[in-house]
């Protein structure tokens, strides 16, 4: 019904080999685009940009980062909030240091920075994998956060602690800050988004991708054939590093605009972004956003509907939506252990032979 | 699929749904009933709640304007918090009392924005006592750096005006919250010649085995300490369990409730905690909110929390903001206020003994009065004492004054650097 194959036949070894190889779900990212850029911030309100959308979009960032060193490579990681909060720190510095530098910029060398510090960690990953290689993350977890709260120069020696994101703009429009409208602040992360969406479409399908899957699938089995693990595992923390530095530095540059590492980037993110990428799909580019879209949208649209629509009172509600988050985990994961994004291949499989299965 | 036509629906119905212009006076509600720090949240949002109820019940309202209540669930957490601002910030919100510190340094550069007046009682940024640089944020009637200031006052009492060459202990929650004290306390240690020991508990902290070991070590004459939800209690517990002397332990107002002393039982017994307001049950109004609340069958919550330290507490807040908007409604002669209006008339607020004896609290609070320069009120506070027996707080102390000078001084310091990171020319609305 939405799939009409007939007529799709691959002529070239480019066409075969391209990112939406059905021409239907060519025009469905055409239409996911266009909408995103040109209608959603006409129709939008602030409300629904700056507390949906936005931590949505910078969620998204994140499980990307995270999927490609899960998903891609097979690299367990419990690290990710305090890859984020170095990518927050490095945006405070930076920008604290240099004010002059474009915002942009200043996002992107906190990335930077995040890789370096997950090349770092990314080490033990050399000698260690599954269980273990979680553990040694789980110390840069612990250690980072330590180092954030404890030494003064992280953050400028204010009395608290606290860093907070000092207004910034670009080309004349305020992008971080108080005053930033929600329109500069949905396009800040849309831009960022789509184009880190992007590469790590293009990375994982390139020869880099692939000696990531060979890494995963068969470590040794790899390295005979010629994949150098050295440089396959640490290239996968650095990319995956530079997408989770990106996220914190957004979340706290453009979205909280103030935080503190404790509180922001505690263990318990480093989870919510692994079930993000659990439940949306390992190894998958369309799973990381449904596993954003699940952890982090449908609790506030739950809240919306069961606190503002059906006037339940918000600790009920609270509760509630714990419960059914955590019962909707459970029939995902029972009705397809590999993710949503799985789910969705094989809705797509059936929509495609429909209506002759045979 | 099914997912996105969901979000789709729902976006088209809270779309349309555009806020109502009613008669009323909007006091959004940013509570946390759930979490790790829900048992501080619930007593205060109850307090809250109550009071503001017992206002419409009784009076009908604020000079005839009913007061509408929304609540929105933070759970001590600044994501929620910032969406629960969201989603209230175009709604006429009058006054936002966020009980977290955290979500307070969320929401001082967006309410300043937005024009939205801020009160954070005895929480928060200290320096927002600095009116002219922060002119939306409001922390009377006490601050962090009062209730250092006052726990070594008190201290200096009970050792003949001199803690030279004693040693204090600064047990703290390792947040915004818990660090707030340090500059003060740091300072104060300067001037009165006792040394400090900084020992951090990493949120929540259940755990806290090698803090008391090293308290253990360091055999302070003195432990301070700035917690609050499971760290309070797990704090005394172990305090208890290697018998530190109870009334040589200090607990900032956040870690003086019941719910963090009940747990330890007669372990507990003597310990002390800073308030800055009265306890108990003991007070007029609480007649009023049994027979106009209670009675009714209005109580916020399950109604267990009436007369407990924090419910007090959420119930001043209350009332401060009832006052806030009485005097907001004499200035700006109509009742139907305005955010701006209601911020001039915390600004022009000027709690008295007289009043509070109107309003049944007699002896409730320290007068106070604030204005443009002094968003901080007075500062007072008093001790209360824990007994395990009755299982009541007492009061020990009569008020005790701050070190204004000294607290100004920094607070005008750090307002001054918050000023120029962020462009502001200080000054009065």
């Amino acid at each position: 019904m939405l799939y009409r194959e007939a007529g799709d036949f691959k002529t070239s070894y480019a066409s075969d080999n391209q990112t939406f190889p059905i021409r239907f779900d060519r025009y469905a990212y055409w239409v996911v685009m266009a909408v995103a850029f040109l209608v959603l911030p006409m129709v939008m309100n602030d409300y629904w940009a700056n507390s949906i959308v936005v931590p949505f979009m910078i969620y998204v960032i994140a499980a990307l980062g995270l999927n490609i060193l899960i998903g891609y490579t097979g690299l367990l990681s419990l690290g990710t909030a305090a890859f984020m909060a170095v990518g927050a720190y490095a945006t405070f510095k930076l920008t604290t240091a240099f004010p002059a530098m474009p915002i942009y910029l200043v996002f992107l060398l906190s990335g930077l920075v995040t890789s370096a510090v997950g090349v770092l960690f990314g080490l033990p990953s050399l000698k260690i994998k599954g269980f273990y290689l979680a553990v040694a993350t789980l110390a840069a977890q612990f250690f980072l956060i330590w180092l954030f709260t404890r030494y003064g120069w992280f953050f400028n020696y204010s009395s608290t602690g606290q860093i907070s994101m000092p207004e910034r703009s670009m080309f004349g429009v305020t992008i971080t800050g108080a005053t930033a409208s929600s329109t500069a602040v949905y396009f800040t992360c849309l831009i960022f988004t789509v184009a880190m969406a992007w590469l790590a479409r293009n990375l994982t399908r390139g020869q880099m991708g692939r000696t990531w899957m060979a890494i995963r699938d068969m470590d040794i089995a790899a390295e005979i054939i010629g994949v150098n693990p050295l440089i396959a595992k640490l290239s996968s923390f650095a990319v995956s590093s530079f997408f989770v530095g990106v996220a914190g530095a957004l979340m706290f540059g453009v979205y909280l605009g103030a935080v503190e590492a404790g509180e922001a980037f505690g263990i318990n993110k480093s989870f919510l972004v692994l079930f993000m990428v659990i439940i949306g799909g390992l190894g998958s580019i369309l799973g990381s956003f449904l596993g954003a879209a699940f952890l982090v949208v449908l609790p506030v649209l739950l809240k919306i509907l069961l606190v503002d629509n059906l006037g339940w009172p918000a600790d009920l509600a609270r509760h509630l939506e714990i419960m059914i988050i955590g019962a909707l985990i459970i029939v995902v994961l029972i009705a397809e252990p590999h993710g949503m994004a799985a789910l969705w291949r094989t809705v797509k499989e059936k929509l495609r032979l429909w209506p002759f299965p045979h | 699929m099914k997912m996105t036509t969901f979000a789709a629906l729902l976006a088209a119905t809270t779309g349309l749904a555009a806020p109502a212009v009613a008669q009323d006076l909007h006091f959004p509600m940013l509570n946390y009933r759930t979490g790790p720090f829900a048992p501080g949240g619930i007593p205060f949002a109850d307090g809250y709640q109550d009071y503001l109820t017992l206002i419409n019940e009784r009076d009908g309202g604020i000079g005839g304007l009913p007061i509408r209540m929304s609540e929105c669930e933070t759970a001590y957490n600044t994501e929620r918090g910032v969406e629960c601002y969201e989603s209230i910030r175009g709604d006429n919100p009058l006054i936002l009392q966020p009980l977290s510190t955290g979500i307070t340094y969320q929401l001082i550069p967006r309410v300043t924005a937005d024009g939205v007046p801020l009160h954070t009682m005895g929480y928060g940024r200290t320096s927002a006592m600095e009116g002219e640089t922060f002119p939306w944020v409001f922390n009377y009637p006490a601050n962090y750096w009062d209730g250092a200031s006052v726990a070594i006052n008190y201290l200096l009492s009970q050792n003949g005006d001199s803690l030279d060459g004693k040693k204090i202990v600064l047990l703290y929650h390792n947040s915004a919250y818990g660090r707030e004290p340090i500059p003060t306390l740091e300072s104060l240690a300067a001037s009165n010649g006792f040394e400090l020991v900084l020992i951090p508990v990493d949120s929540p902290g259940q755990e806290q085995s090698s803090q008391w070991l090293q308290i253990r070590r360091e055999r302070p004459d003195y432990v301070i300490m700035w917690g609050w939800g499971v760290m309070n209690a797990v704090a005394i517990q172990e305090a208890a369990n290697i018998r530190f002397p109870m009334d040589h332990f200090i607990g900032i107002w956040w870690s003086g409730s019941e719910n963090d002393v009940v747990p330890v039982g007669a372990g507990a017994d003597g310990y002390t905690a800073l308030t800055f307001h009265g306890v108990g049950r003991d007070y007029p109004v609480y007649d009023d909110i049994q027979t106009y609340v209670v009675d009714r069958g209005m109580a916020a919550g399950n109604g267990d929390q009436i007369g407990s330290a924090v419910y007090s507490r959420g119930l001043y807040a209350a009332m401060l903001a009832v006052e806030a908007a009485r005097t907001a409604q004499e200035l700006a002669g109509h009742a139907q206020i305005t955010a701006a209006e209601m911020r001039n008339g915390m600004e022009h607020l000027s709690i008295t003994e007289e009043r509070l004896t109107e309003l049944g609290l007699p002896n409730f609070s320290a007068p106070f009065d604030v204005n443009c320069q002094n968003h901080g009120g007075g500062g007072a506070a008093m001790m209360q004492q824990w007994d395990a027996d009755t299982q009541t707080w007492s009061l020990i102390t009569d008020w005790i004054q701050s070190d204004r000078t000294l607290i100004g001084e920094l607070a005008t310091a750090d307002a001054a650097a918050y000023a120029t990171e962020n462009n502001i020319t200080p000054g009065c609305l």
